[in-house]
């Protein structure tokens, strides 16, 4: 029996691995997402969905393969000729980044979906330990002195960037003048005493390791590391001004066209914008696009914050040349 | 003269002098030239001002630094462990000798976390280093750690069958003749077990200036503090920076080459004069 089951289960993943060969000539479609870390447990929700939407609406199978991975590494796969359908990343420079250095789509993909094609969004967040022993509320308790401040390196990691900017933006809006943003964020950074190269490693460090005070996080992560971990250990604390955090999605034009899957990949991606997509999204704790078409429970689990937008600081392109560049301000803070 | 013919044990010289060539090209050399010639496109004033800014060069100095310290005390450890597992019968030997190859199976993200566990301030022996004073994950000695864990084998493994051909009666022998066991050691095994001890010495060097997965977790990867060199080639190429991730490679792998080079020769030269040459 047992060699039986292991017999079919072999016959079944061969036909798996040649399934994607003879896509062209049967009526099953499959669609590759190149999304970024936190946002696996989301589209594993959302994936069979769509396809039973889709099933429903032409009659065509589709199968959605899922890849995750830091936001920059999934862009550079992508560069290099990953063959992704649809990218769903972290911010929109990876995208950007795409669409400049392969031309596989163009330069206004941001414009052809709304809300800067995020159909969810997020900010960023203070995860500190239970009973907040350092009292941190706002942004100003983090450059108190004794206060660890545990976040990843804006050179390596997306999720960093927004955290840096989101501290800038603070500063700015406050302080009012780019000295004032500088001296926050480089006494926020002498607070810093691990810079890792992603988001999870950060969480690792202050999770697992017990570094820090206070992990600046992605309000969704927040909340996925208080469902592992047990809200018994962590709290999430809101500051009064954050960022808001859009990670966008695209159809990688050039792809799809190969592949003949444009319409089903603009359709996945349209697909997210509806209540379906926003009630899931709003589930695994990413801010919907459109609140009201999700479960009010789930939106209520989000307080009200006053955001920064990214276009407040230029825009990404002018942002990461300006900060996370070679020589930008986060090397100057740093530079001897 | 006449032209005298060597034997050899297996024919056709030109058909695995080709097939080695091959082999090495495909392998090596075409990958390694692809990092050059990506470099080249970049233009000389821009390559030289990448690779000698002030905070690359803080991580050629944590990168070779450690790699050549872990190397010099793997040498000396693994040269221990060799002689304990060679000479001495003990129970659960068998079980320490595949222990020895563990770093090279385990992969490394999972050394690092694992060390990174152990020696954080909150882990079995961070919490009573951090009662004295010293700090190791997090920091350079961290780094350090890592590497070391990560070469263990390679001395180990190279050592280990160059002691078990030597022959007691050897150091009898010099015992007999009136020697100290230091001046045994000094004068008769030493010499046999260099060559072997560079090699492995050189092995471990290499690894350790390549590693990146376990070293990442450990590190800390602070500017001008922690950070080492392949993590600069990362950071170049998430800001799309190819050339400049590139230049970075091609300066790791001249150092390297010219190190290991060095290291080789000096196996050559000692051997040569032990008379282990062959």
């Amino acid at each position: 029996m047992i060699f039986k089951s292991s017999r079919r289960q072999l016959l079944a993943l061969l036909l798996a691995a040649v399934a994607p060969l003879s896509f062209a000539q049967s009526n099953e479609l499959s669609l590759l997402n190149v999304s970024y870390d936190p946002t696996r447990e989301l589209y594993q929700a959302f994936n069979p969905e769509f396809s039973r939407y889709w099933k429903e609406k032409t009659g065509q199978s589709v199968t959605v393969r899922q890849s995750h991975g830091g936001s920059g590494k999934q862009a550079r796969s992508v560069i290099d000729g990953l063959d992704a359908d649809v990218v769903t990343l972290a911010l929109a420079y990876d995208i950007d980044a795409i669409a400049e250095k392969s031309g596989k789509l163009p330069a206004d993909w941001q414009k052809r979906l709304p809300h800067n094609a995020s159909p969810y969004a997020s900010t960023i967040v203070f995860l500190v330990r239970k009973g907040n022993p350092k009292g941190i509320k706002d942004w100003d308790d983090l450059v108190k002195p004794g206060v660890q401040v545990i976040t990843p390196n804006p050179k390596t990691s997306g999720g960093a960037r927004w955290n840096y900017l989101a501290a800038w933006g603070y500063a700015l809006k406050k302080g009012g003048s780019e000295a004032a943003a500088r001296d926050y964020v480089s006494r926020l950074l002498k607070n810093v005493p691990v810079l890792d190269p992603a988001a999870r490693g950060a969480t690792n460090t202050f999770v697992q390791r017990g570094l820090g005070d206070v992990l600046l996080a992605w309000e969704n992560e927040a909340f996925l590391s208080i469902n592992e971990l047990g809200p018994d250990k962590f709290e999430i604390v809101v500051p009064s001004v954050s960022i808001l955090a859009e990670p966008p999605v695209a159809v990688v034009d050039a792809v799809a066209r190969k592949r003949g899957t444009e319409t089903v990949a603009r359709a996945y991606l349209e697909y997210l914008y509806s209540p379906v997509g926003q009630k899931l999204a709003a589930r695994h704790y990413y801010r919907p696009i459109k609140p009201e078409l999700a479960d009010a429970r789930d939106v209520a689990r989000f307080p009200k914050v006053n955001f920064i937008r990214i276009d407040d600081l230029g825009g990404w392109q002018a942002a990461q040349q300006k900060h996370f560049s070679d020589g930008g301000s986060f090397d100057q803070i740093y530079g001897r | 003269m006449t032209a005298t013919r060597t034997f050899r044990v297996l024919p056709g010289f030109n058909l695995t002098l080709g097939y080695t060539l091959g082999y090495l090209s495909l392998l090596i050399l075409i990958p390694l030239s692809a990092v050059f010639l990506k470099t080249f496109g970049m233009g000389w004033a821009r390559f030289v001002e990448v690779v000698t800014a002030p905070q690359v060069v803080a991580t050629y100095k944590l990168s070779f630094g450690a790699s050549l310290l872990a190397a010099a005390i793997n040498a000396v450890f693994g040269l221990m462990l060799a002689w304990a597992l060679v000479r001495y019968s003990f129970p659960g030997k068998k079980i320490v000798d595949a222990l020895v190859d563990l770093p090279f199976a385990l992969p490394t993200a999972v050394a690092g976390i694992a060390l990174t566990a152990l020696y954080a301030k909150n882990g079995w022996l961070g919490q009573y280093l951090e009662e004295i004073g010293i700090k190791v994950a997090f920091t350079p000695l961290g780094v350090l750690v890592a590497l070391v864990f990560i070469g263990l084998p390679f001395v180990v493994r190279t050592v280990q069958p160059i002691l078990e051909d030597l022959d007691t009666e050897l150091e009898e022998a010099a015992a007999s003749l009136g020697a100290q066991r230091w001046q045994t050691f000094r004068h008769v095994i030493f010499p046999i077990l260099l060559p072997a001890l560079l090699t492995g010495f050189a092995l471990a060097f290499a690894r350790a200036v390549g590693e990146y997965g376990s070293v990442i977790f450990i590190a800390g990867n602070l500017p001008f503090v922690s950070e080492i060199t392949p993590l600069m080639i990362i950071t170049k190429l998430e800001q799309y920076d190819y050339q400049g991730a590139t230049a970075i490679a091609s300066v790791m792998l001249v150092f390297s080459f010219i190190l290991l080079l060095i290291i080789n020769g000096l196996q050559a030269w000692t051997a040569k004069r032990t008379g282990r040459d062959r």
